[in-house]
């Protein structure tokens, strides 16, 4: 399949987020903020990184560049979107995914080899994982505190719809310790922690995130 | 603002530094965020809508703040 990676200026994961593409056995198509049209891609992720310095409120100026206008559409027909860290802050600026991600209670930049469960391994993104499945793989976010009203936690749970949580410890005071979410139909996942520096033994915190890029080509053939 | 049920890290922070400084009695802080918009010509009712929608679309995250929209005139004599 081809994926698309977006550049925003300030992204700084999107090289990362391509290889970890190309490992998971797909092709990583670049694309950039100003784009009026996603190249034929069938998949897109919104990388990590600091879009625009983080200015206004993280994400709130990426949601509005062009690029974001297609994905939004694309993603409401049910192309696959993956929001890591930034691309989830913009995800939820979007209204793509409900809630919102704050700065951390303890207001220091964090930065760990961080345990999650997944917690539903159905969505377009998780599929290759076992439900219930214990990954560790990079958190590194100074605004990751997941929030939401008590209706939509709840519906959130309700529905299935937290797709990981953190174990162990909770990093950033995200509530009900959720580490990512998916939408209705489980097309667009949001993850704060970030699954494209767990790809290669070499570096990182070993090779738990690669499920994230293997999940689509077993969703397609399944 | 951030709306009174979400945490707000920053105004904790600032309400943790307040007594270091010997300063007494403040029992919370919360932080927010303050725009100033030059309008051209009149302020009239469209234009305050249109600003309603500014703060609303992109000034504002509604998930998590609040916000209020009020109309200072320019003071006369003064620099611009």
């Amino acid at each position: 399949m081809k994926i698309g990676v977006v550049t925003f200026p300030g992204s700084l994961d999107e090289v990362d987020a391509q290889r970890a593409v190309t490992l998971g056995g797909h092709t990583a198509v670049p694309l950039w903020h100003g784009d009026h049209d996603l190249r034929g891609v069938d998949a897109v992720v919104l990388p990590g990184g600091f879009s625009y310095g983080d200015y206004l409120r993280c994400g709130a100026i990426s949601r509005f560049s062009p690029v974001m206008a297609e994905v939004v559409d694309a993603a409401g027909r049910g192309m696959p979107v993956l929001g890591i860290c930034n691309g989830f802050q913009i995800l939820c600026e979007s209204h793509l995914l409900p809630g919102a991600l704050i700065r951390n209670d303890h207001r220091k930049f964090v930065c760990r080899d961080q345990r999650l469960r997944i917690e539903n391994a159905s969505t377009a993104w998780t599929s290759s994982y076992d439900e219930g499945a214990e990954i560790t793989i990079v958190l590194k976010n100074g605004e990751g505190g997941f929030v939401a009203d008590v209706d939509t936690l709840d519906r959130l749970e309700g529905e299935g719809r937290v797709v990981a949580r953190y174990l162990d410890v909770n990093p950033n005071g995200s509530l009900r310790d959720i580490a990512g979410i998916s939408n209705e139909r489980g097309n667009v996942v949001g993850l704060m922690p970030h699954p494209e520096h767990a790809v290669e033994d070499l570096t990182g915190a070993g090779t738990d995130g690669l499920g994230f890029f293997t999940s689509l080509v077993e969703q397609a053939f399944a | 603002m951030p709306k009174p049920e979400i945490l707000d890290p920053q105004g904790k922070a600032v309400l943790g530094a307040l007594p270091r400084l010997g300063f007494q009695g403040v029992t919370d802080v919360r932080q927010g965020k303050r725009f100033e918009l030059e309008i051209a010509g009149e302020i009239t009712e469209a234009v305050l809508a249109e600003v309603e929608q500014m703060a609303e679309t992109l000034l504002s995250n509604p998930v998590i703040e609040n916000f209020t929209v009020r109309v200072e005139q320019p003071v006369a004599g003064a620099d611009r």
